[in-house]
């Protein structure tokens, strides 16, 4: 009897996506993959909420309260969690403005800057709030594993899925674990 | 030509030295690897980083300090002291801000290139985070020391091979950082040039050329070429 | 009037290696060592800029940039703090309407705080511009405020303020000894250099800083070291938080130190003494100008030194300047020769290597005061007291929670329970010998001794009942190192910053189980990979209290696997600000709890 599928969330927040694409450059070893895995939660299902799976894949860092909600919400639904890609693991490129006071960059992107006038910060409800430094995943939750790269080599994703579907720790060879 | 050379070992093989040669600089010209960050052959030894921390009669020791000496027993490739190196890597990708997708020396970068080499995939630790200044004063040469990890090479260059003195260090423990010997703080207010040994030490991607980005691909460069483990053990034996 | 910088630098010969001092006198010329000032002193001599600006970032008294014509540090020491110091300092703070580390607008004051200023049986403590000020309660506080406040010339201050008593409480051999100035360096001459060399080994005296090397053979080592010329260096650096029996020694028994510096310096041939003293103690320096021109002038230093014809042996004394590390002796040596107080890399040792290179004996000031009596009155003298591998007495600096806080001298061998109660303790939770990097005891280990083999001691014994909150006084600790760090090695510097801000989450009860393996795995990093003694020791107070006092540390914890390691709530506050928002999404509430 077949072993049951591994069920696999994925999302991204402050990320580019990159990560989601380097994925999807596993090829024709997608075909092999949904062998072995079934996605719930994720940009490829389109559906938002993780239900009780087994490995939550993190793209991007904590830049607003939603990252963050979001985030806590895969810790909890998902007994594996992944920090995926230079800005889940470091804060990456969004916490390149880790080193300006969030109140100078909304106050020179939506008020003071080139060309503005009468503009206005906006405040609704639906925008998440940004926090005051970008942080890594594992600022806010334990990661069980990290996968680095910018993005992380299709290579490299494939041998993490063979590895935590055979029940391996995941341990990246030489060649897959890169930081750019 | 002394033709009884004298040995220690290191995780068991017999490794031939030199009167006054380090652990680490035997070992290497013996074909067996100890990763290694602020030292740098033909420099005195420095024994900052500690990144090639072996064990030494049982005793941790820093193999570029320790001289190597007849009868030594060195443990090296042990997991517990791998374990440590690699602690020590984390500590410093904790410490400064780095950056690789978009820094220049990526791929050229020692401190990667040992994080790949020990198996590193994650700083682990909250990132400090620090605010670190960017020196564009200079016309040939960038200064990020957001990279910096304070391995005083280009401090040990400028002053003993260049006889500039251009850097030194202030401040201590968290607060340490390096300095360019000006009253304005200013690279262009010194006497360094582009030409300088100093410029070309850096381990990270502190000292950047001007006006030559990304010459050569992601990919393409010196340790995705030629893993750390073969560029040094390449260089220590000459070939 | 404002001392010349050329008048300074002549005064100092123009020697690099005093640039320590040559700061020192800048700074109370100045009030601190302007950019300008650095840059004309590194070209007077002949060092790079840069050099001179890492000597005056490195020292915590030195600073480049402007400060308060009052500057008031804070003693931050252990006891100080358990005698209520936060609350004076947020007390002058607000009077002052002083936010941090700030200086006030007028440029008037600035107040802040420093590493244990060695007045723990008498704290809490504060220097204005260097002087120690001890006893602080509201009242003293608010005299010193008012001081201020009508800007009185530190000249005019009442000298009760500045007063520092001596608490010696117990003597025993080396505090108990009269001893003739000259008479324990006659008798060595009598005896000879080998044969003095030998009965110092045969009294089995070890060095008093803590680690308990061998005297008899550092000196020998020192003394059969082929370069000249040769050194002796005593370090009086004690920065240990809970530590001041230096201070005592060298107040009231001053000559037994320097006779035995003289004795050192003939049974090693040195021709030239350093006494590096913390610059904390300003008090003393007077007082050990005076004692060394009194031997001067009594012939006991100075050229045939003690009538002995051909002996050569001056001191000098030599101020630190707010570094602990510089009680590591080869980074004191660092400091003695003007640089950045880095340990260096050993081998070589001092013995063969120290001061400007050349073979140089280090001691702690209790460790020259047994030696001189060894010379007078032989190896027994030490060998009759205390235990087979700890002959002699030590001499502890009693604080904390106890009634009769002081000096205390006592056999090796005694047990922490009769320092205990010669000092007055009841209802003791933990004990700490010799300060943070020492040994943390807890309650059930008082049967043990104070010996090299068993709780060996720098000095300090600092007292905590079970009404202290031990996971705060081990996270202070913890920033104490963090602080104290030279930086030099990537696990002490890193790991010292890392220890202090988990053990700040676990303390104030934001922490979970994660926090604790963490804790102590970047503990045990530096233990064992750190460049010196420094990064070696700073993860005892963590690793030994969770070896300890586990259950303290659990009852802190919060259930959770992990929680995050900053305030998310708190860092929405900017945004919120800016956006005026205060809505459910605006804020994290429970939900930031997995």
């Amino acid at each position: 009897m077949p072993s049951p599928k591994l069920r696999v969330a994925t999302t991204s927040l402050a990320g580019c996506f990159g990560c989601h694409m380097s994925l999807l450059d596993i090829d024709e070893r997608l075909s092999s993959l949904v062998e072995l895995v079934e996605f719930d939660a994720s940009p490829l299902t389109d559906l938002k909420t993780p239900v009780a799976c087994d490995v939550g894949l993190i793209e991007g860092g904590l830049c607003n309260a939603e990252n963050v909600r979001t985030l806590l919400l895969f810790r909890r639904e998902c007994k594996v969690l992944v920090a995926v890609g230079a800005c889940a693991i470091t804060g990456g490129l969004p916490a390149q403005r880790n080193a300006l006071d969030v109140r100078d960059c909304l106050e020179s992107v939506y008020l003071t800057g080139v060309g503005l006038e009468g503009g206005t910060i906006p405040r609704d409800r639906e925008l998440p709030l940004l926090l005051e430094k970008v942080h890594p995943i594992h600022d806010v939750v334990n990661v069980d594993y990290s996968l680095p790269g910018c993005p992380p080599s299709a290579d490299a994703f494939w041998a993490f899925f063979e590895d935590i579907a055979a029940g391996r720790a995941p341990r990246l060879g030489h060649g897959l674990i890169r930081y750019d | 030509m002394t033709t009884d050379r004298r040995t220690f070992t290191l995780d068991g093989h017999d490794i031939p030295f030199d009167e006054g040669q380090s652990v680490l600089d035997a070992a290497l010209a013996a074909g067996l690897f100890i990763p290694f960050l602020c030292h740098k052959p033909g420099y005195e030894a420095h024994g900052s980083c500690r990144v090639c921390m072996v064990r030494v009669g049982g005793r941790w020791q820093a193999s570029c300090t320790t001289p190597a000496a007849a009868g030594l027993e060195v443990e090296s490739t042990v997991e517990d002291l791998v374990a440590m190196r690699r602690e020590i890597v984390q500590f410093l990708f904790t410490e400064g801000n780095h950056f690789c997708p978009s820094c220049e020396a990526s791929g050229n970068c020692t401190l990667q290139a040992v994080g790949y080499e020990l198996g590193v995939t994650t700083p682990h630790y909250p990132p400090f985070s620090p605010t670190r200044p960017l020196d564009a004063s200079h016309p040939e040469m960038l200064l990020d020391l957001n990279r910096c990890i304070l391995c005083e090479l280009c401090v040990r260059a400028s002053a003993n091979v260049d006889k500039k003195s251009v850097f030194a260090l202030s401040g201590r423990g968290p607060t340490k950082h390096l300095v360019v010997s000006a009253e304005s703080g200013r690279l262009a207010d010194t006497s360094f040039s582009a030409d300088d040994a100093a410029a070309h030490v850096c381990p990270v991607g502190v000292f950047l050329p001007r006006g030559q980005g990304f010459r050569t691909p992601l990919g393409a460069r010196k340790f995705d070429v030629e893993p750390l483990r073969v560029a040094a053990l390449r260089r220590a034996g000459g070939t | 009037m404002t001392e010349d910088l050329a008048t300074i630098v002549a005064r100092h010969r123009h020697d690099p290696r005093r640039l320590v001092e040559i700061l020192h006198d800048v700074t109370e010329a100045y009030g601190f060592v302007p950019k300008d000032i650095i840059t004309e002193l590194a070209s007077m001599l002949a060092v790079p800029r840069g050099h001179v600006e890492g000597v005056v970032g490195f020292y915590a008294f030195f600073s480049d940039e402007p400060r308060g014509a009052y500057r008031v540090l804070f003693s931050d020491g252990t006891t100080d703090r358990m005698g209520g110091s936060i609350a004076l300092l947020e007390r002058m703070r607000a009077s002052f309407g002083l936010q941090g580390e700030e200086t006030s607008r007028d440029g008037r004051l600035s107040v802040g705080t420093t590493s244990c200023t060695g007045l723990c049986d008498q704290g809490p403590a504060l220097l204005v511009n260097g002087h120690a000020i001890g006893g602080l309660d509201s009242a003293r506080l608010g005299d010193v405020m008012a001081l201020i406040r009508a800007e009185a010339p530190l000249a005019a201050w009442p000298r009760e303020l500045f007063a520092v008593r001596s608490n010696i409480r117990r003597r025993d051999l080396l505090l108990a000894t009269a001893i003739t100035p000259g008479d324990a360096v006659s008798a060595a001459a009598r005896r000879g250099r080998d044969d003095t060399l030998a009965e110092v080994a045969r009294s089995g005296l070890r060095g008093r800083g803590g680690a308990g090397f061998s005297t008899g053979a550092k000196w020998g080592a020192c003394a059969e070291a082929p370069h000249e010329p040769r050194y002796v260096v005593c370090n009086a650096d004690e920065g240990e938080p809970g530590t001041f029996k230096d201070r005592d020694l060298l107040a009231d028994h001053l000559d037994l130190v320097l006779e035995g510096m003289t004795v050192a310096a003939f049974a090693v041939a040195a021709r030239h003494g350093f006494l590096y003293v913390r610059a904390e103690y300003r008090f003393l320096f007077a007082h050990i100008a005076n004692a060394l021109a009194a031997r001067r002038a009594a012939g006991l230093l100075g050229p045939n030194a003690c009538g002995i014809r051909g002996f050569s042996f001056d001191i000098e004394l030599r101020r630190g300047a707010g570094a602990y590390v510089c009680g590591e002796e080869s980074a004191l040596l660092e400091s003695l020769e003007g640089r950045r107080g880095i340990p260096r890399n050993r081998p070589p040792f001092p013995v063969t290597h120290g001061y400007d290179q050349r073979p140089t004996v280090v001691n702690n000031v209790e460790t020259f005061m047994a030696a001189a009596l060894v010379a007078r009155d032989g190896a027994s003298v030490l060998r009759d007291l205390g235990t087979r591998t700890s002959s002699g007495t030590k001499i502890l600096s009693v604080a904390g929670d106890v009634e009769r806080p002081g000096v205390y001298e006592l056999p090796f061998g005694v047990t922490v329970q009769r320092v205990l109660d010669e000092a007055g303790a009841s209802r003791v939770q933990a004990v700490q010998v010799s300060g943070p990097a020492g040994t943390l005891l807890s309650a059930r280990e008082l049967d043990r001794t104070i010996a090299f083999d068993d709780v060996p001691s720098a000095g300090a014994f600092t007292v905590f009942d079970d009404r202290r909150d031990l996971l705060a006084i081990i996270e202070h600790h913890s920033r104490f190192f963090a602080h104290e760090s030279c930086g030099f090695c990537t696990p002490c510097r890193v790991g010292t910053t890392l220890v202090a801000r988990t053990m700040g989450r676990i303390a104030s009860g934001h922490a979970a189980r994660r926090d604790l393996v963490d804790v102590a795995r970047v503990a045990r990093v530096m233990a064992k990979t750190s460049h010196c003694g420094l990064g070696l020791m700073a993860g005892n107070p963590v690793l030994q209290g969770i070896e300890k006092f586990r259950p303290v540390f659990d009852a802190r914890l919060r259930p959770d696997d992990a929680l995050p390691t900053f305030d998310l709530d708190a860092s929405l506050d900017k945004s919120r600000d800016v956006t005026g928002r205060d809505d459910s999404e605006a804020h994290f509430t429970e939900e930031v709890r997995p």
